[in-house]
């Protein structure tokens, strides 16, 4: 009998098991939910899952680096706060169509500034991305809320809610820009030295400091990536609801993490890539859509995922022994 | 010139940090607005914050055993929507050990899962924080809660009683406190969770049973929740399904910001109720000065980056990073 691990198929298979695991699911789906195996809904299930997919490609980045960052939720909704609001300031009242532009504009540049505000403070003061983004997490919320004055922004122009149904040939427009920016990313991360350092720097932070990284602009630049994609993704949810609610994004930063640790990457940093990333934000995408057309109510979804996450803990734990190790803080 | 001060003198002032922004923050909103140090006012600061406080101590312990318990909040639906539940069902005598036992469960697969298989505290405690919310919403089928008889059970006693003029929840509070406290300084289980969290390895081969130390943490830290859910299920009689949600996160700012390391090994139950009343008094001062709600998170973000940078700062003696 020929040697299992000589067929490419399944030594791949086998250092990404969360690709396993979503053909399995995948599977399981269209053999017993109807209407799973539909173009429309694997369209679907795509842009669903292009709202987290983007957070995660930026939490790819930043944890491979070493840290984390949980105020993602708080910066998707500031941004689609601004979004949405922009739009309706008086300077741009006759601009028509083309003040969606710098309301856009702006509500990405919100996500990159709150991004570079907690790499900054990351890089300068030397206090864990856990505390420092812990804190911002709340803060960004509340500011929010003090924005919003705790109320949802609606969009007046139609334009704007229009977009999310935009299809570029037969693909919707969402999972277009999904798709582009999981290249993107990936590209940075496996093909320039910014994704080589990012590795290194997670790696052995003092090895990469004794190699002449600079340490700090990295990860100021991924904390700059992600509040890009975190904003990106707002402006987006922002689009399929044609409004902003203050509370859109909460738990999401869970969500994200959970799929991020699905696809591989490592707490500890230096080790992970886009393509698991991807697996564990389909993985998700796949069973949230699916069970809900099997109609399990959503509550057992939490459940399932909750006990998954930590199966695929425990399994990496045997399987990888070398591997082991847990968050520094 | 100030941290060459700190450095050199001011070891002793640098870790008393929480207590000094404590007295400038109390000293600042008095002069501010009038109402603010009137014994009504303080009284009703720390009544609102024992929920948070008694869930703070149970997470201190975890945090000082080095991991992190994410699912408290989770844990505090559960066990509201329990015990307010069972209250109508089996009657409060019934329902506050039931409940308790039900919250320990939940404390006992966290602490086997982390004390026992060495898995990721961080992750675990995420995925049972999604897990636990499911539970409640199954168990609730969504609904919420309540007792029907509000002023007829004595179940009243533990939210909205007083025991010689102080409301019940500042007891358990303060008590519960004091009792860990001491359990945490003078006792040997204190000082195993120090070494456990301090140093794995050296705690090992000091014959101290790190997986039994870590596992009995969570059950602390569960009980905790068990009691926070008692005085809230009492003081609102009757629960949302997802009352607990965001309550981890304020709870590990109050820790965070009472100087427990998130290393582990290090930190101290009383600064934790520093910490709690420090941000319950800073939210209380804002919205005495007439402050939208929210601002109080705001502020919340800038004291907890500086209060843990200086306490980083005086540690290496210099105030920035010297990373690159």
């Amino acid at each position: 009998m020929a040697n299992l691990t000589q067929i490419p198929l399944l030594r791949w298979l086998m250092r990404n098991p969360i690709w396993g695991f979503v053909l399995i699911v995948f599977i399981f789906f269209s053999l017993s939910a109807d209407n799973f195996f539909s173009e429309r809904n694997l369209m679907n299930i795509v842009v669903q899952a292009s709202t987290i997919g983007l957070i995660a490609l930026g939490m790819t980045l930043v944890m491979i680096n070493g840290n984390i960052d949980l105020s993602v939720g708080a910066t998707l909704a500031l941004a689609a706060a601004f979004a949405v609001d922009v739009q309706s300031w008086a300077a741009f009242a006759t601009w028509g169509n083309w003040q969606i532009l710098p309301a856009v504009c702006i509500a990405l540049l919100v996500g990159i500034l709150m991004g570079a505000i907690n790499g900054f403070i990351v890089w300068k003061t030397g206090v864990d991305a856990f505390i420092v983004t812990l804190g911002a997490m709340l803060g960004i919320r509340g500011l929010v809320f003090v924005y919003t004055g705790e109320q949802s922004f609606y969009a007046m122009n139609f334009a704007y809610s229009d977009f999310s149904f935009m299809t570029i040939g037969p693909f919707p427009v969402l999972a277009v820009i999904f798709a582009v920016a999981v290249i993107a990313v990936h590209w940075l991360l496996s093909r320039t030295v910014h994704g080589r350092n990012t590795y290194a720097v997670g790696g052995n932070r003092e090895a990469a400091v004794n190699a002449g990284i600079r340490v700090g602009p990295h990860m100021m630049i991924n904390f700059m990536l992600i509040g890009f994609l975190a904003a990106l993704s707002g402006v987006l949810l922002s689009t399929q609801m044609g409004a902003a609610t203050p509370n859109l994004g909460r738990d999401y930063e869970l969500w994200v993490i959970t799929a991020v640790v699905l696809g591989g990457t490592k707490l500890t940093g230096g080790k992970g890539d886009i393509i698991g990333t991807l697996g564990g934000v389909l993985a998700i995408g796949i069973l949230r859509n699916g069970m809900n057309l099997m109609q399990v109510p959503a509550f057992y979804v939490l459940v399932i995922l909750g006990s998954i996450l930590i199966a695929v803990l425990f399994l990496d734990k045997r399987f990888n022994r070398t591997a082991d190790g847990g968050l520094r803080l | 010139m100030l941290l060459t001060r700190l450095k050199a003198g001011g070891p002793a002032i640098a870790k008393q940090g929480i207590l000094v922004a404590f007295i400038v923050f109390m000293i600042a909103f008095s002069l501010m607005s009038d109402r603010f140090l009137s014994a009504d006012n303080i009284m009703s600061v720390f009544r609102q914050s024992a929920i948070i406080g008694v869930m703070a101590i149970g997470v201190t312990i975890v945090v000082i055993g080095g991991n992190l318990d994410l699912s408290v909040g989770s844990m505090l639906s559960f066990a509201t929507v329990l015990v307010v539940d069972l209250h109508d069902k089996i009657g409060p005598e019934l329902a506050i050990p039931v409940m308790i036992m039900a919250t320990l469960c939940l404390g006992a697969i966290n602490g086997f899962l982390i004390g026992i298989l060495r898995l990721n505290s961080l992750i675990v405690t995420l995925g049972m924080l999604s897990a636990i919310q499911g539970l409640v919403l199954i168990y609730s089928g969504g609904q919420n809660v309540d007792i029907a008889d509000q002023s007829g059970t004595w179940f009243a006693i533990f939210g909205r009683g007083a025991i010689f003029g102080v409301a019940t929840p500042i007891i358990i509070f303060l008590g519960l406190a004091l009792i860990f406290h001491v359990i945490m300084t003078t006792m040997p289980f204190g000082r195993r969770v120090h070494a456990v969290g301090g140093n794995p390895t050296a705690s090992v081969f000091s014959g101290i049973p790190r997986s039994r130390v870590v596992f009995m943490t969570y059950l602390i830290s569960a009980l905790c929740v068990a009691i926070a859910a008692i005085i809230l299920g009492s003081r609102v009689m009757g629960s949302q399904n997802n009352v607990g949600q965001g309550y981890e996160l304020q709870v590990l700012a109050a820790v965070i910001l009472g100087g427990t390391s998130l290393l582990g090994g290090s930190g101290s139950i009383l600064r934790t109720v520093l910490g709690v009343l420090m941000l319950a008094f800073i939210q209380n001062g804002l919205i005495l000065m007439g402050q939208p709600y929210y601002t109080q998170w705001l502020v919340t973000w800038a004291v907890i980056i500086v209060a843990v940078w200086l306490d980083v700062a005086a540690k290496r003696g210099r105030l920035f990073s010297p990373i690159a």
